[in-house]
């Protein structure tokens, strides 16, 4: 079975640098760093001290505020350092890898089978359950709600993307395996949104709905296809998963390992050879990097894609939920009367001489100038041309600001993340901070609501 | 070291000094600044608000320089006509002359120092008590201040109103982006009713005429809509009217170059297409419906409101300030409805509102300006009511659901 949606408002920025459909093994990475900031709310309570030794997939630390829900090492090895910020918050866990594929082996559960509780258990022991994220708030997924639906997007139309029928090859039996399982999870349906294409690792899956999806980006974003296929409501909860840690899911329930490998684009304008590379999640990002070249010092590492990603350091690593690691060039530079010249070599959405509307099928190489300074709202209009929710987004980022939680919820609060402003963050010309704006006020919201 | 490295060193210098938004203010119009994108989206679109402010001000040029022309050219066709020559207009015959131009510049640019010296000088002085970056809003009401005054104003007189507008109609809101009102149309409605003497009536549209009242070299320069508001007869032909040979406000002559930036303005994608459609929409149903009441013969020739209501519908969108406000001032987005569909609302009322003070308002025949500043006061509302329809729809989907 399946529905089509079309969506029309949306902007599809294309990047010079887009990776090649090969996959190289990434040079064997020496230490994995695990950052509690990736699970966004949750505060680390630790397992382990600092020089204790463990096997992959064995529990590192708990939420503090909900003890099931645990996190384990990606690898085997050793906890050589734990990082701390400001207010002795754990910033980071560092962990030395002994080389050995030491993992825990959980006992095997037949998905088709099982009953929710055990799913939901193995799940919950297993480190597996991070990887679900609920709305509203874009949290982890609370363990004592039942959700109302489950949405996966398995396109994904963000600039550079990876490409799920090539990087998700021959993983459709994890694939299934995870569906199935999540499908007992929840209350409602599974939903699945593809793009149109032929050969898909996603057609011939089962116990899901197909949800045809077209138009520029966000069309492959979670949140755009929830809004067209079954809002949230207040009161509601949805769950939602990506494609990449389905397979991780599935390989667990089949094979009692967690398997933290990933096979992640590495593209972008400033890298020599644009590829997919196999590695693992908290890999040090220069074992790809530099395997793949980059072509200068003055540059912007993106673990994520260059809408929603973390920036890191050249000593930085994967983020937890990332498939794939961008490299433009930083945009440190001022730039003479920018503000008024024709512009031929950026992307624009008016056309107040910027000519990118002439070329819609050119590719950019964008850097990460902010082309002018943080401003009050004055234009109208422009968001909504980018922004396919039925959602007012200026109405709603200014609800946020002002911090009123009723008009929040009004305006659709619960049926957003902060990625879905990443387009209107990108057109904006008075360069606010979308993303930062709405997760704020999500955290807002829960603190007061949730 | 060239001269990017030497800014560069002037702006870290002036870091967290109470000076710094002035100095940087300068600095960005030379450079766009060195300022990246942190977590979040990392690359931004090229579009910022100068860029914005730049793009209206260009599309206000061509009808500067209009302006300009056509205040030398009333002056001398009004010292002509006191002396008993009437003049035919001529494009470049007795239109672009070197007379014209010097005496329209003489009276036009000193009122574009003034307002962009002074609204810009308060700018600078808000930016650096309250600390915070100088905002562009001004460059462009400092544009269009200068084109919808008459252009015998003292000049004293429009730096009280630049002032006035700029402190009382932006600041005290919180500057650029948070007014309620218009700043240029603040001014202007500061102007028309501290000084009514001067901005209506016939001898301030051009230059020279309040010099000469009373004497018997008395030359007359009242504009269309006053003619028509006395029921006298129209001098002007057409092509007058539409090209823009006739007295008014600097910049609302010449209804041509008005059509030519409104459609760059849409083009862009910078002034919204949506409020310009709907005002014209607006103003043609109101002057369709006066022209229907005269042709009921439900109002006699006597009447005072009879020139105005016998007035063509599409003449009204000619003449006077209708098409420089709707294209200009409408398009406000700050003071204007914020919502896709709020701005059909918005801008038909604005047209509505402004043909039907237009006839009405026995002092001074010109709503534009007061139709607009009335809607930026309902625009909100307007915006409401479309956001609530929207909630509306998400408070019945929880209920199907529930129920």
């Amino acid at each position: 079975m399946s529905k089509d949606i079309k969506i029309k408002k949306g902007l599809d920025i294309k990047l010079v640098g887009e990776a090649e459909h090969t996959i190289a093994d990434a040079p064997k990475s020496r230490t994995y760093v695990i950052k509690p900031s990736d699970f966004h709310l949750v505060t680390p309570k630790m397992l382990f001290k600092e020089g204790t030794s463990f096997k992959a997939g064995e529990p590192l630390f708990y939420a503090k505020k909900d003890e099931s829900i645990k996190f384990v090492s990606p690898v085997s090895g050793t906890l050589t350092e734990i990082k701390r910020g400001a207010k002795r918050v754990i910033t980071h866990l560092v962990i030395e890898a002994d080389g050995t594929d030491d993992s825990v082996v959980h006992s095997n559960i037949d998905v088709n089978t099982a009953s929710a509780e055990a799913i939901k258990e193995r799940m919950l022991e297993s480190g597996l359950w991070p990887f679900i994220k609920q709305r509203p708030y874009d949290i982890i997924a609370s363990t004592k709600t039942t959700p109302d639906a489950i949405f996966i997007s398995g396109h994904n139309s963000a600039p550079l993307a990876p490409d799920y029928n090539f990087s998700l090859k021959g993983k459709e039996v994890q694939l299934q395996a995870a569906i199935t399982a999540l499908s007992k999870l929840t209350s409602g349906k599974v939903y699945l949104g593809v793009a149109k294409v032929s050969n898909s690792v996603f057609e011939n899956l089962s116990e899901v709905e197909m949800h045809t999806v077209s138009g520029p980006h966000p069309s492959g974003n979670v949140g755009t296809q929830i809004n067209k296929i079954a809002p949230v409501n207040k009161g509601e909860t949805v769950w939602t998963i990506t494609p990449e840690n389905l397979v991780i899911i599935g390989e667990l329930f089949l094979t009692g390992k967690f398997n933290p490998e990933r096979v992640i684009s590495v593209s972008g304008s400033e890298v020599k050879a644009p590829k997919y590379y196999k590695t693992k999640i908290g890999a040090e990002v220069s074992t790809f990097a530099y395997s793949a070249g980059i072509n200068s010092d003055n540059v912007r590492m993106i673990s994520g894609n260059v809408l929603t990603g973390n920036q890191v350091a050249a000593d930085g690593h994967l983020g937890y939920y990332h498939n794939e690691f961008v490299v433009i060039p930083e945009g440190d530079d001022y730039e003479l009367f920018g503000w008024n010249k024709p512009v031929f070599n950026k992307i624009s959405s008016s056309r107040a001489l910027t000519f990118s509307w002439l070329f819609p099928n050119k590719k950019y190489d964008l850097d990460t100038n902010t082309n002018g300074e943080h401003r009050a709202f004055v234009v109208t209009g422009n968001y909504e041309e980018v922004f396919p929710l039925d959602i007012y987004p200026l109405q709603l980022l200014k609800a946020c600001m002002v911090q009123d939680l009723d008009a929040m919820e009004a305006l659709g609060m619960y049926e957003v993340a902060p990625e879905d402003f990443a387009l209107t963050e990108f057109v904006c010309v008075s360069k606010q901070p979308h993303q930062a704006i709405i997760r704020k006020g999500l955290d807002l919201m829960h603190e007061e609501i949730g | 070291m060239g001269l990017k490295e030497k800014l560069h060193g002037i702006k870290e210098d002036f870091k967290g000094k109470k000076m710094a938004p002035a100095f940087n203010a300068l600095h960005t119009f030379l450079y766009t600044p060195n300022e990246t994108t942190h977590n979040g989206s990392h690359i931004r679109a090229v579009d910022d608000l100068k860029r914005t402010m730049n793009t209206v001000i260009m599309a206000l040029i061509p009808v500067l320089i209009w302006g300009i022309f056509n205040a030398g050219y009333q002056h001398y066709a009004a010292v002509d006509a006191a002396n008993g020559i009437i003049r035919e207009a001529s494009l470049f015959g007795n239109f672009f002359t070197w007379d014209n131009l010097a005496m329209g510049a003489i009276t036009v640019l000193p009122l574009v120092i003034v307002s962009y010296l002074v609204g810009l000088g308060v700018e600078f002085i808000f930016a650096v008590i309250k600390g915070h970056e100088v905002e562009e809003g001004y460059l462009v009401t400092g544009m269009l201040v200068p084109l919808i005054v008459p252009v015998d104003i003292p000049l004293w007189m429009l730096a009280v109103a630049v002032v006035f507008g700029v402190v009382i109609g932006k600041e005290v809101f919180g500057g650029t982006g948070m007014n309620i009102l218009n700043p240029a149309l603040t001014i202007r409605a500061f102007l028309f009713f501290a000084y009514p003497t001067w901005m209506s009536g016939d001898k301030v549209w051009v230059h020279g005429a309040k010099d000469v009242v009373g004497t018997p070299d008395a030359i007359s320069g009242e504009t269309i809509l006053g003619a028509y508001a006395q029921n006298s007869s129209v001098v002007y032909d057409f092509a007058d009217k539409f090209f823009g040979f006739i007295p008014g406000s600097v910049g609302e002559t010449s209804t041509f170059l008005i059509i030519l930036g409104g459609l760059f303005l849409m083009f862009t994608k910078i002034a919204s297409w949506r409020i310009i459609f709907s005002a014209i929409v607006g103003a043609a149903v109101m002057g369709l419906i006066f022209n229907g009441v005269v042709d009921q013969g439900w109002i006699s020739e006597g009447s005072k409101f009879y020139g105005l209501m016998n007035t063509p519908f599409w003449e009204h969108l000619i003449i006077g300030g209708i098409a420089f406000g709707i294209v200009y001032m409408a398009t406000d987005p700050v003071s204007g409805a914020q919502t896709n569909t709020g701005k059909y609302w918005y801008g038909f009322l604005i047209g509505f509102f402004s043909i039907m003070i237009r006839v009405f308002n026995p002092a001074y025949p010109e709503g534009v300006f007061l139709a607009i500043l009335l809607m930026n006061v309902f625009a909100p509302t307007i915006d409401h009511y479309v956001v609530q329809a929207n909630v509306k729809k998400r408070m019945k989907r929880l209920k199907l659901k529930t129920a």
